[in-house]
Parts: C-alpha cells; structure tokens; sequence
C-alpha cells in the first residue's frame, strides 16, 4: 500500500498502484508488458455498453427471451453471446411503472463489466457508494432522475458474486423502432439506474 | 448450480420469504458483510447459489467452506432509521441468523 489512504479509491490512487503492479510483475519475470495488454484486451472484447443495450432491446421486443432474461439472467445473455465463461452470475432487474432498480457495490467496485463495459469514475467513488444505499432518492435527483414519491426505489449492492443490471423502462412512442434502432436509445447510466429512458 | 464441486452438501438453510437478521461481527480481517447491514433484519428474496466464502477466501487460506448465498431484502427504515427505499445484499449463509422476532436493537 502506497501512503495516499485517504484517497484509496481516487482513480489516481488505484492508477498508481495498477502501474506499481504492473511493473512488479515485469520485473519478476510473471509476465511482460505484451502479454498483459493481450491478457487486458481479451478480457475487455466486446465489454461495452452496446452488449447490454442489445440484451435491453431484445427484451423489449421478444417477451419469452425477456421472461428468461428476468429468471436467469446469466444463460439469457449467453444465448446472445454474452457472459460466456463469466464466474460471475447475473441478475436482471426490471424497472417497471411503480418501482426503479439501481445498481452499486458499497464495498468496492463490483460491476458488470461484461455488459456495460468499464466502469465509470463515480461508480467507484465513495460519495455514490455510501450515499446511494442510504438517500437513493436525494442521488438519483442528483443524476438528473427525479422519481415520483410513489416510486418504489430497489437498490441492489454487489456484495458477493452476482452481478446486477438494470431492464430499463422502454420509451414511450417507440412501438414502430427495429431492435437495432431501440437498442440505440439505451445508454450506460440506464442500465445502472441512474437514469431512465 | 450445476457444478458439483461447488455444490453445498448441505439443503438450503433458509427459504425465499424467511425473516433473517445478520451477524454484528465486526471482524479483523476481510469480510462481504457491509457494516451498514451489521445487526439488522431482513428478508430473504432467494439463494443466489453457492461460492466460497470470501473471508477465508481472501485471506488466502485453500479452506474455505462453500456456503449458500442469499439475496437478502432490507427496509430502509431497519438500515438507517428513516427512507422508503429497499436495499437488497447477497450475504453468505454463515452472516446470517434466524430472526426470531424477540429482540429488540440493543447495541
């Protein structure tokens, strides 16, 4: 551990001590440089946003997959290509007309990278990660999602080995759109629930 | 799940629907139980299927008892005393208990 504990999050701290890291394992001979940027880059193909938006729209359009989506999340995705070979299980949550999901990891930074791709900056701040579980509502006005107060609010908190992803609500007005064109209305921040559509 | 090597030898010991209540363990070393949701009640959603358990785990020991997980729901109101929300945690078997109701909030 570097001596910057008051900032053990901060992504300049956690950058220092990935290149530390890095360096570390050069120097012992584990492994070079090329073959942790391959290792980097595998592990990240296909992790983006795109991938979740396009099990979102699938869902919309096709109630059988979203009814599995919703009772196995993990063999959903693989069923589309996705999450192939993850430890991890997947949880889908389903935003509907009276309750709203948000997904955090209160003791670090557990996400579902496989789909949304990295993580950004705030997920991993200690400001969303303490404030979240306790005024959901106060972060998500915050976000620019005001709820109404009839608004049931679910906040799920990556604690062990399940990764969680928001279904978010499907817009208004969109019943003449292709999966592709739905799948474009889809952004990051939805299918973490901090935003809707 | 449908490894058996991570198969739990043992039934589930709490069903979706049964009132739990966590550990207030505050342990010296690492653990997935958020202090946050020490001592508290709540419901169970559904297990989550079974993993090792991370306090073993991360301290690098090869032992680590394989215990089912369960999507544990709490109120706001049991977690910070005021909110509406719900708050939903995936603990470990070993962090919970049976919540017998007769027991006030004592610390």
């Amino acid at each position: 551990m570097s001596g910057d504990t008051t900032e053990g999050h901060s992504d300049a701290a956690i950058s220092r001590k990935v290149r530390r890291l890095e360096t570390l394992l050069e120097e012992k001979g584990v492994l070079t440089g090329t073959q942790l940027d391959e290792a980097l880059d595998a592990f990240l193909a296909g992790a983006s946003p795109a991938s979740g938006a396009r099990v979102t729209a699938r869902a919309w359009v096709d109630a059988d997959f979203k009814s599995r989506l919703l009772t196995d999340g993990t063999a959903a995705v693989r069923e589309l290509g996705y999450m192939e070979g993850a430890e991890q299980r997947l949880r889908v949550v389903e935003n509907t007309e009276s309750t709203h999901n948000v997904i955090v990891c209160t003791l670090c930074s557990c996400y579902p990278l496989r789909l949304l791709g990295p993580s950004p900056s705030w997920y991993k701040s200690e400001a969303y990660r303490s404030r979240v579980v306790r005024e959901p509502r106060a972060v998500l006005e915050e976000f620019g999602l005001r709820l109404p107060d009839t608004t049931d609010i679910t906040v799920w908190d990556s604690s062990a080995e399940t990764r969680y992803m928001v279904l978010p609500r499907r817009p208004e007005g969109t019943a003449g759109l292709t999966e592709e064109e739905l799948a474009a209305l889809v952004t990051r921040n939805a299918l973490i629930g901090t935003a809707a559509l | 799940m449908t490894d058996p090597a991570a198969a739990p030898t043992t039934a589930d010991r709490f069903a979706p629907g049964a009132r739990v209540r966590t550990f207030r363990h505050d342990p010296p070393h690492h653990t997935r139980l958020p202090r946050y949701a020490r001592g508290k009640r709540g419901t169970v959603v559904e297990p989550e299927g079974p993993a090792a358990l991370a306090d073993v785990n991360a301290r690098g020991r090869g032992d680590a008892p394989v215990e089912q997980i369960y999507a544990v729901r709490f109120a706001a109101r049991d977690l910070w005393g005021e909110g509406d929300h719900h708050v939903v945690l995936d603990l470990w078997e070993s962090y919970l208990e049976e919540d017998k109701g007769d027991a006030t909030d004592e610390r």
